[in-house]
């Protein structure tokens, strides 16, 4: 299917100031695109030189031993690390053609269009509904809240569960419930791109099954990337996959790297370096 | 005896059963907890037995006198003498210290915990207010009669006592419970999970929504059960209201006169009638009438803490 037809495309403009078009060019089929990238907290360099293109509309995953990076990696596709004050960052992340750490980029505005899912669900402390409708709230959105709130539950595939009880506080729902609120509360903002940060490592197997369902049927209107230490996971849902792996240096310092970016399914079979083969076929991490 | 599977039990098996059969505690265990319990039976000890002294004391002046000895003033006859001047100051200098030490406090601590960068500065910072806290009431009273009787004169509010006034002592009090409010408040706003604030960025809220929706109010409950709690510590200081000339004898309040005249003039508090009470010649002050005034502070301290454990509860979250 061809799904281009059914994004809209978001106007982009994450300037602080102006706003000078940056239509996104469509012969530019990644969302984003990293080069060179390097990651340090204070003097520790967590990633080193990570260059890949996420596709549009594609789930990507990223795998990897504890410490690898990846996480680390995902953050900066939402200048989520700014909010780590020794945290620098260096290298390019294009985003619809538009240098993310540009120096007129406000990271609040990025934010608004690249949603996040974190590891553990961590919904508000206040109702299901508040919680859907704070994004859009802050970013002064004018139109029918009430028909935003359940058009964002229904697409994270939760409306049916909590439609008679939207004013019950969020935690009355289950792990698994409000993993898929924190999903609908991440897309209320009309984001084109959803993070998710190992996002069923705290579910059980029957919630983590739904939310892998879900993320196959959000990929039509979003792209997304996941984190996730469960290769099953990334082999399932995963369009392409991207192995990164802890490199030590001369001077002893554990660093991320790239491995292997690939097709999922060329990955999981025919994996091109030796150290991808050896994790995936459960040898070492 | 044999396993499921038909297999003789082995000998380490009746080992582990023999080992699980308990023993009871050692001898040493029974004279260290012994000693706990007489450590805490004399201190609760010592504690009721003060109660009841003043308790006791007080029983004479409210079964002669009822309500109407929290409803009179001060008095040079012990007959007629009551602690409503010192109630009318009490009340008012917490809620100047309400007023001034908790919207300050909740923003220094706002700053430290949400702002200020990690470094040596804030660490500086952070180190000074916690030695602030430690620092003697009666500082903090030389601090008022230094600078702000004078400051309270100078801009007009000194009336006839000249800065030596109600206002001056709310000013000083709340600075000298200030530090305890910063650091209660940083505690609270620290307990926040680091969760709830990525969640708010995550949806592009700026740091002060990110503040204002979510960690101001999940840290509400702890922020106002420390004021509350520092309040108390407020109304039971006596030394730097001493130092900043609080009115230690008998004193007639002004009749007839305006909020202002009131507020600048002569004043006492709860503590401060206790004090002064106890030093007065005639017995019947000492022996009945302080103990009174102590069980009227008393209640009025416990009716704080009641407030604050009541906050604490009504608000409480989980994450």
């Amino acid at each position: 299917m061809d799904t281009t037809d059914l994004i809209p495309e978001p106007p982009i403009d994450l300037r602080t100031g102006g706003n000078a078009p940056t239509a996104p060019s469509h012969d530019r089929p990644a969302i984003f695109e990293v080069d060179g990238l390097d990651v340090f907290y204070g003097d520790f360099h967590a990633v080193q030189d990570v260059t890949l293109d996420i596709a549009r509309n594609e789930i990507t995953a990223f795998i990897g031993p504890s410490g690898c990076g990846k996480s680390t990696v995902l953050r900066c596709f939402n200048r989520m690390n700014d909010l780590i004050p020794t945290a620098r960052v260096e290298g390019s992340v294009r985003y619809h053609g538009l240098d993310l750490y540009g120096p007129d980029v406000d990271p609040v505005q990025v934010r608004r269009h690249v949603g996040m899912v974190f590891q553990r669900p961590n919904p508000f402390p206040k109702s299901i509904y508040d919680n859907v409708a704070f994004g859009p709230k802050i970013a002064k959105y004018d139109g029918d809240m009430d028909a935003l709130v359940e058009a964002s539950l229904t697409k994270a595939a939760l409306w049916d569960e909590v439609k008679d009880k939207l004013r019950d506080s969020a935690y009355t729902l289950s792990g698994g419930q409000q993993q898929r609120l924190c999903i609908a509360r991440a897309i209320a903002t009309s984001p084109d791109v959803l993070l998710m940060d190992e996002p069923a490592s705290a579910l059980d197997p029957i919630a983590t099954l739904r939310i892998e369902e879900l993320m196959y049927e959000l990929k039509e209107e979003y792209s997304i990337i996941i984190v996730t230490h469960n290769m099953q996971q990334a082999s399932r849902v995963s369009d392409r996959t991207a192995f990164f792996n802890i490199e030590v240096t001369d001077g002893g310092q554990r660093t991320g790297r790239l491995v292997e970016f690939s097709e999922t399914a060329t990955l999981f079979t025919r994996p091109q370096h030796p150290q991808t083969e050896d994790y995936i076929t459960g040898r070492f991490g | 005896m044999t396993t499921a599977d038909g297999h003789p039990a082995s000998r380490p098996d009746a080992d582990i059963v023999d080992a699980l059969r308990g023993r009871g505690l050692g001898v040493g265990a029974l004279v260290f907890e012994g000693a706990l319990l007489v450590a805490l039976l004399s201190a609760l000890s010592i504690l009721l037995v003060l109660l009841a002294d003043v308790v006791s004391g007080a029983l004479p002046t409210f079964r002669t006198r009822g309500i109407g000895f929290v409803l009179s003033g001060l008095s040079l006859s012990p007959d007629t003498a009551g602690v409503l001047t010192g109630i009318a100051g009490s009340v008012t200098i917490a809620a100047i210290v309400v007023a001034l030490a908790f919207p300050v406090g909740v923003a220094a601590a706002l700053y430290l915990e949400e702002y200020a960068e990690e470094g040596w500065g804030t660490t500086l910072v952070d180190t000074t207010v916690r030695n602030l806290a430690g620092v003697p009431s009666i500082v903090y009273g030389l601090l008022g009669l230094a600078v702000f009787v004078p400051l309270v004169d100078r801009i007009g509010l000194g009336g006839v006592s000249h800065g030596r006034n109600v206002i001056a002592a709310g000013i000083t009090m709340a600075v000298l419970v200030l530090p305890i409010v910063i650091i209660t408040s940083a505690e609270a706003i620290r307990a926040v999970p680091q969760t709830i604030r990525e969640a708010g960025f995550g949806v592009g809220a700026t740091r002060w929504e990110v503040i204002r929706h979510h960690v101001l109010p999940s840290a509400l409950p702890g922020i106002l059960t420390g004021t509350v709690l520092t309040l108390a510590r407020a109304l039971g200081e006596t030394a730097p209201l001493l130092v900043i000339g609080v009115a230690t004898g008998y004193f007639a309040p002004p009749a007839n006169v305006g909020v202002l005249e009131r507020l600048t003039g002569p004043y006492t508090a709860l503590p401060v009638i206790v004090f002064s009470w106890s030093r007065q010649t005639r017995p019947e002050f000492l022996e009945t009438l302080a103990p009174a005034a102590i069980v009227v502070l008393l209640g009025v301290l416990f009716t704080l803490n009641g407030a604050a454990v009541w906050l604490r509860n009504r608000h409480d979250r989980r994450w």
